[in-house]
């Protein structure tokens, strides 16, 4: 489950945002995952309660949005979906293809509350 | 502190508890952030390489499932290579010395790294352990991964290469099942091929065009630790990668 050792890298980011942003709470975490990531969002959203216990995040929402893998042929040029083990051209079979996204595990927003007056 | 190079990299410390904060309504913003989320592994997997660079050491990581044969060809690997290449080794595992044990008896340095219920090895961890190893008098650092086809493939670890094992006994299927694995590897391993006329089901054929439907595009060598052409054909994978880091580092 390195889901878990996922879940605290990410916590740590957005303890840093908290920090930076003067925030009293974190109200939602959205990241985005693609299957290449090696990351499986269901296990991310289970091990994340138990990375976020105790934390400035321990009451946020987290919002996996999952990126589908897309291939661009050297071939025929065109943009197609792909499975994660079938990395094929859509349209011509090739092999000879470039993974443009499914690769990526980022953080990508934290909704955060702060006092009352804005700290700007 | 870094014995090798002075930099702050200690083991982490522990995070002081968040308080809670009262329950009044307060400003909502929403912040765009766009970081990777390992981008803290990363920085020191690219340290870590800075390690190994400065010392002309080639530094590979060995991934696979449990028992595919890791520390047998390590074994094997620094036997051939006695006096001719001076290797060390950090071996991960969830709970024993036992691999570490196995390489000091070939006569070579080793450090265990015992991860408790981490199911793979992170660049911290690989940092740690550098600490107890004369980087200085060494060609080549292997890193033995813990035995698991799945976690170690998202943490970068700065080694120069990554290989993945993957042995007869477990079907020429693995690729197909666990295909980040083997799409991140520079060199494939087909290991215990004395094994192939004992089962007929894995066709080395299957096994390489299961590689390639997963984006692997690296060198597939075929192999057993008893020795023969795919062995001599690793040493030389091997022996290779050493001069090129040679040449980097001159
Ligand atoms: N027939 C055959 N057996 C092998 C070969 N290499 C290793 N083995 C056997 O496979 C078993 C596992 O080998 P190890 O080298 O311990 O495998 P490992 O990948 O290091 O295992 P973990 O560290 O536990 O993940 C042992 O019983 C070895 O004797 C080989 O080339 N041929
Ligand atoms: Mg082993
Ligand atoms: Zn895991
Ligand atoms: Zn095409
Ligand atoms: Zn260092």
């Amino acid at each position: 489950m390195h889901e878990l050792a996922v879940c605290q890298a990410l916590i740590e980011q957005v303890e840093r945002v908290a920090r930076d942003n003067a925030a009293r709470r974190i109200l939602s975490i959205t990241v985005s995952v693609g299957p290449l990531s090696g990351i499986e969002a269901k296990l991310l959203e289970h091990a994340y309660p138990l990375a976020a216990a105790g934390t400035v995040a321990e009451e946020a929402k987290l919002v996996v949005v999952t990126v589908p893998v897309r291939v661009r042929c050297r071939t025929c040029k065109a943009e197609t979906e792909a499975a994660s083990n079938r990395l094929l051209c859509g349209s011509c079979n090739d092999w000879h293809v470039d993974v443009i996204a499914g690769e990526e595990m980022l953080l990508q927003r934290v909704e955060i509350e702060t006092a009352d007056e804005p700290v700007h | 502190m870094c014995r090798d190079c002075g930099c702050s990299l200690g083991p982490a410390a522990a995070r002081a508890p968040f308080a809670a904060q009262p329950a009044t309504k307060g400003h909502i913003e929403s912040i765009e952030v766009i970081t990777a989320i390992l981008d803290e592994n990363d920085r020191v997997a690219a340290h870590n390489r800075t390690h190994f660079d400065r010392h002309g050491v080639l530094a590979v990581n060995l991934m696979s499932s449990p028992g595919s044969g890791k520390t047998s060809l390590l074994e094997a690997t620094i036997r051939a290579l006695q006096g001719e290449l001076r290797i060390a080794v950090i071996e991960g595992d969830l709970a024993t010395e036992n691999d570490a044990a196995r390489i000091r008896a070939c006569g070579v340095p080793a450090v265990q790294i015992t991860t408790g219920n981490a199911c793979h090895l992170d660049a911290q961890m690989v940092h740690d352990a550098l600490q107890d190893l004369p980087l200085d008098g060494l060609d080549v650092l292997f890193v033995e991964n813990v035995g698991n086809l799945v976690c170690p493939a998202s943490f970068d670890l700065g080694v120069h290469r990554n290989l993945t094992l993957l042995s007869v006994p477990e079907g020429d299927d693995k690729p197909a099942k666990y295909p980040v694995m083997f799409r991140g590897a520079d060199l494939a391993l087909i290991t215990k091929v004395d094994l192939l006329p004992h089962i007929e089901e894995f066709s080395v054929e299957r096994a390489r065009d299961s590689l390639r439907q997963v984006g692997f595009r690296g060198d597939i060598i075929e192999l057993t630790r008893r020795g023969g052409p795919g062995f001599e054909a690793w040493l030389g994978w091997l022996r290779s990668g050493v001069a090129a880091r040679r040449a980097a580092a001159a």
